[in-house]
Parts: structure tokens; C-alpha cells; sequence
């Protein structure tokens, strides 16, 4: 009959309505600054730059530890190009002991920044990463929505913290990574020792 | 001490009005009411909006504002705050007079209606003799200021929403004035304050109310889906339907000015549910003998806030009808209703007391109803959404 389906609505409206006085189920609602939830594994907000302290926790050598080269693929990459990226003149030497450039200026503009990850994606160096910090409202709107590397830089540590299982995927490669540049070196440093025996030879 | 406490309003008014000289009396005492009037209602608006954003969250198992204040309770205060430091925009192009008047005139109109309605023993503050075709005559003219809005802002949604608006409670004015028209033929006057009279007796201490018989049953259901029309009320809010027009005819306004918008919005809910109230459920008379100690306005206020509460819950489970739908069923199926509605009042009245117009009178409804609504929905006017192309 007509009007049965708007007393149903009705009816059902009505029972959530006193429900959700009643049972806790109901109100799903986390209230916030209150209350919070765990993070997600795979939550991210802005991303941010790894580096690797030598004593955890001090954070003193954000600069010479920080995985970055300053390649420039992420902000070649950035689609709304919110990178800003200057190289160094000299280099310094990086995690496998290879002397590198190191980005003197590296500026994210995260009230451009869409969170879409591609810059993390792109890099070969595992050096940008996707932080969950959320809480970034300032009052100043053009200045400090603008952060420097140095506001960037968060230690290894902190990413096994905010993303355990993948961080832990990514220092597995980075040591297989290393493994196998050493033993390319060793290899190489053998073969280098063999040639240069068997150039000693020829000339003996 | 009962009857004082009914009378509390007319007697402080009496008693301030008293301090004063002879020749100010009439003009303060006038001034007084309007002053009372002009204070609870926007207070009561306040309050609702508040209740009607808490009961909307709990119908969808959400909490509702609960920040400012104990409970939320505060949050209007906070709103009217923000409206009020809000930058009041009028668009270059607009006519910035008719602009402006709008809101104002729709105020000025909807605070009108209020002069007539009996919110209490003696506490009314015209008592006219045709208080219910004043009242229809002003809430018919806020009809010119909600297209006076959306002609003067010069954009393409205001102006849509005002057609929409204008087009929706023309054509619902009709199934109102009809369904209230019967408590007229009943009674015999369309002075509100007899109207309550004519309902204020008690029978095995039930109450004479109209909303108790088969045609004052009936009179109501179709005068409630009336008023929710006219008032813009979801599921009947076509002319702001935020999904299709930004906000309707008020989408030009910021500031103070949609806060009057607004505000106009819910005074007239109120006063339709007054006048609702009046008609159909008794106006300020108790609902069972042995209530009729309670001070009188407590019970209109109690049947206003149910009311207000009913279109909240309406608002909280119905979705948008649309253009057609709506036209429909005003001109194909509560029209014909009314006028149906209008016969058997007719009946009623000439055929005397006893069970027998009881029988005749719901059977005739009940059945009009259900063969209607079953021919209109087996036609597919009205009834379920059929979607042709989409499945
Ligand atoms: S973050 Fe990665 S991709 Fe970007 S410049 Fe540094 S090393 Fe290159
Ligand atoms: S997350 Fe996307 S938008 Fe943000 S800096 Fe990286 S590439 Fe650019």
C-alpha cells in the first residue's frame, strides 16, 4: 500500500535514533582530540626524508646521514611539482661509501603536496618516504607550510616506527644492496690485485 | 495558584503594563507582546537548531556537535557569532535593494503569522475574527520574498531554486487551504481562538480533538504533508537541494543575511506546526482530563516541539522527491483527496451523532486512499523511483 514504504524509513530511522543511546556499537564515532586510533600500516600524509643515524636516537647527523643524492627524479616526478631540490657542489660519501651529492636545499611545499607518492615511488635510493604525521596546522600559511630539509629529515628509526613491516623490507634490500657492492668492490679490488700481478709478470 | 501559573504571561504583562500612565498602556502592553514574541521564537529557533543537528547525527549513528558548550548546547551562540563577523557579499550584478528587502520581508511576514496563533488561554495577541485567513494571507506572501531572492541575485541556481520554490508552494497552498478548510466547516468560524474552543472538551477523558476523527485524521496527514512543502522541508526541499543548486534561491546570500534566510526558514516551521496544532491538535488544550492543571502553553509549546521533532525525523529518513514527483502527487493525489475530504466533512456534519458516521466516514477515506494510491503507483506516477535507463 502506498505510504508503507516511508513508515518503514520511518521505523528504522526511529530505532537509530534511540539505538544509539543505547548500544556503544552504533556510534562508531572516535571522538578525537580525545580519543585516537592506531595508526595504519599503509596510512600516509606528506612525505619526508630517511636518514641514518650512527648512535640511534640523537638525530645530531641528520645532515651527513640523510639517503638523499639529490638526484632530482622526485621532483622531476612530483606532478604538482611541490619539490624544490638544489644540488651540492662537492659530495660526501653515502651509505656504501660512494662519494655522492647531497641536496643543500630540499623544500616540500605540503600545501601543495596531494600525498599521491610518487616521489617515493621513483626514488632509487630509498631516501623519501610517506610520514603519517597529520597535525601540521600553523598559523602562517605561506611560510609554514613550506618545510626545509631539515623539518624533513626523520631517522630511520622513526620510519620502522610509523611503517614496521615496510621499513623492514626496505633495510633488507639496502643490505643486500650493500652486500653485493662489496663484494663487487672485493671482486673488483681482485681482479685489479690479478691484472696488476699478471702485468708484473709480463714485465718480469 | 494553578490558574495563575496558566495565566503567568498575561498577568505579568498586566502587572508591568500597570506602572505606566493610563494613555501608554495599550500601545506598551501591544509593544510587550510583540517584544515577548519577537525574543522566544528566534531563542526556540536557536535551540532547534542544535536538537535538530543532534537528532539528525543520532539517526545516522553519529554524535552531533557536542563541542561548544555543555552537550553542544552553546553551538547556536557560536553560529550566530560566525554569521554575524561573516563578510556580507551582495554580487556586483545583483539588485542590491530587492537583495536586501528579501530576507527582511520574509521575517516581517513570518513573525505576522505568529499575531493570531493562540498559544495559550487568552494569550493571543490579535484575536480576529478571520485570524486563520490573515495567517494564510501571510504565509502565502513569504512566497514573494524567496523569488524576490533569487530574481535579485542575478544567478543562475537562485533563480532556478526560486522557480522551484515559487512553482512547489503555489501548488501546495492549495492542498493546504483545502485541508485546513474543513476545521472551518466544522466550527463555523475562522477565528483560531474559537476553533480551540471547539475542541476543548472531554469525552471518558479523551479530548475533543479534530486529529480524532476520520476527516480530521485524514485533514491533518494531508495538511502535514502540505506544510512540509511549503516550509521547503526535506523530503520536499527541491527549491535549496544542495546536490542540484548550490543552495537554492539563498545561494547569493552570506553573512547575516542568509542567518535571516535561515532563521525565517525555521520561524516558519514553527508557526505552520502552531497553526497545525490549533487546527488539528487542540491548540493549547490538555490531552487527557486529568492534565488540564498543566498550565496551557505548556501544552502548545509540548505539540509545536513534536512537531518540529517529526519533521526532523521526516528530514532524517526520506530522500529528495523530484520536479515531476512532486507536482504529481500535489495535483493528482493529495488535491483530490482534500476535495474528497471536503464531502465527507459535509457528511460528517449532516449526519448526526452516533456510531454510524464513524463507520461511513473512514470507510470512504480509507478507501479513496488505498485505491488511489494503489492506481497511481500501479501507473507508476507515484511510488517507488523506476530507473529506465540506468539498469
Ligand atoms: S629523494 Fe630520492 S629521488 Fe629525490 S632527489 Fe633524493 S635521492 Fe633523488
Ligand atoms: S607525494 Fe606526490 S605531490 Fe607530494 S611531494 Fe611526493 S610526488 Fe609530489
Amino acid at each position: 500500500m502506498l505510504g508503507e514504504g516511508i513508515l518503514k524509513g520511518m521505523a528504522e530511522t526511529a530505532k537509530n535514533f534511540f539505538g544509539s543511546y543505547f548500544s556503544a556499537e552504533r556510534l562508531t564515532t572516535v571522538e578525537y582530540p580525545e580519543q585516537r586510533i592506531a595508526p595504519f600500516e599503509a596510512a600516509r600524509v606528506f612525505p619526508f626524508l630517511v636518514f641514518d643515524s650512527k648512535n640511534p636516537g640523537d638525530g645530531a647527523d641528520w645532515q651527513t646521514g640523510m639517503r638523499c643524492v639529490a638526484c632530482q627524479i622526485c621532483e622531476k616526478e612530483c606532478p604538482p611539482k611541490c619539490i624544490f631540490i638544489e644540488k651540492s657542489k662537492d659530495k660526501k660519501p653515502d651509505a656504501l661509501g660512494k662519494p655522492q651529492f647531497y641536496p643543500v636545499k630540499f623544500d616540500i611545499d605540503i600545501s601543495v603536496c596531494m600525498s599521491c607518492q610518487i616521489c617515493v615511488e621513483v626514488c632509487p635510493f630509498e631516501a623519501i618516504k610517506m610520514d603519517t604525521e597529520f597535525e601540521l596546522s600553523t598559523v602562517d600559511r605561506f611560510g609554514g607550510l613550506l618545510l626545509d630539509r631539515q623539518q624533513l629529515a626523520k631517522s630511520n628509526e622513526y620510519y620502522h616506527q610509523i611503517h614496521p613491516a615496510e621499513a623492514a623490507g626496505v633495510d633488507a634490500r639496502l643490505v643486500a644492496e650493500k652486500v653485493k657492492a662489496d663484494a663487487k668492490a672485493r671482486s673488483a679490488a681482485d681482479a685489479a690485485v690479478a691484472k696488476a700481478a699478471a702485468i708484473a709478470g709480463e714485465g718480469a | 495558584m494553578i490558574n495563575t501559573l496558566d495565566q503567568i504571561f498575561v498577568l505579568l504583562r498586566h502587572w508591568l503594563v500597570s506602572f505606566l500612565p493610563a494613555a501608554w498602556q495599550p500601545l506598551v502592553g501591544v509593544l510587550l507582546s510583540v517584544a515577548a514574541i519577537v525574543c522566544l521564537f528566534p531563542a526556540l529557533f536557536a535551540l532547534t537548531t542544535v536538537f535538530e543537528r543532534k537528532g539528525l547525527a543520532r539517526i545516522q549513528n553519529r554524535l552531533g556537535p557536542n563541542r561548544v558548550g555543555p552537550f553542544g548546547l552553546l553551538q547556536p551562540i557560536a553560529d550566530g557569532i560566525k554569521s554575524l563577523t561573516k563578510e556580507d557579499i551582495v554580487p556586483l550584478s545583483a539588485d542590491a535593494a530587492v537583495h536586501f528587502l528579501a530576507p527582511v520581508l520574509l521575517l516581517v511576514a513570518v513573525f505576522m503569522g505568529f499575531a493570531v496563533l493562540p498559544m495559550g488561554r487568552n494569550m493571543v495577541f490579535v484575536d480576529m475574527d478571520a485570524g486563520l485567513l490573515f495567517y494564510f494571507a501571510m504565509s502565502a506572501s513569504t512566497e514573494l520574498s524567496v523569488f524576490m531572492a533569487g530574481w535579485s541575485s542575478r544567478n543562475k541556481y537562485s533563480l532556478l531554486g526560486a522557480m522551484r520554490a515559487v512553482a512547489q508552494m503555489i501548488s501546495y497552498e492549495v492542498p493546504l487551504l483545502l485541508s485546513s478548510v474543513v476545521v472551518v466547516m466544522m466550527t463555523g468560524s475562522l477565528s483560531l481562538t474559537k476553533i480551540v474552543a471547539a475542541q476543548s472538551g472531554f469525552t471518558w477523558g479523551l479530548p475533543h480533538w479534530f486529529i480524532f476523527t476520520p476527516w480530521g485524521c485524514a485533514g491533518f496527514v494531508m495538511y502535514a504533508i502540505a506544510t512540509t512543502a511549503e516550509t521547503n522541508r526535506s523530503p520536499f526541499d527541491l527549491p535549496e537541494g544542495e546536490s542540484e543548486l548550490v543552495a537554492g534561491y539563498h545561494t547569493e546570500y552570506s553573512g547575516f543575511k542568509f542567518a535571516l534566510f535561515f532563521l525565517g526558514e525555521y520561524l516558519a516551521m514553527f508557526s505552520i506546526s502552531g497553526l497545525g496544532t490549533t487546527l488539528f491538535l487542540g491548540g493549547w488544550s490538555a490531552p487527557f482530563s486529568f492534565l488540564t492543571w498543566v498550565p496551557s502553553w505548556i501544552w502548545f509549546f509540548s505539540k509545536l516541539m513534536l512537531s518540529i521533532f517529526v519533521f526532523i525525523w521526516m528530514r532524517g529518513t526520506l530522500p529528495r522527491l523530484r520536479q515531476d514527483q512532486l507536482m504529481n502527487f500535489a495535483w493528482k493525489f493529495v488535491l483530490p483527496l482534500c476535495l474528497l475530504n471536503l464531502m465527507v466533512v459535509a457528511l460528517w456534519r449532516f449526519m448526526g451523532d452516533g456510531w454510524l458516521r464513524w463507520v461511513i466516514c473512514s470507510a470512504i477515506l480509507i478507501g479513496a486512499y488505498a485505491t488511489m494510491g494503489w492506481g497511481e503507483m500501479r501507473r507508476g506516477k507515484i511510488g517507488p523511483r523506476s530507473y529506465r535507463y540506468a539498469e
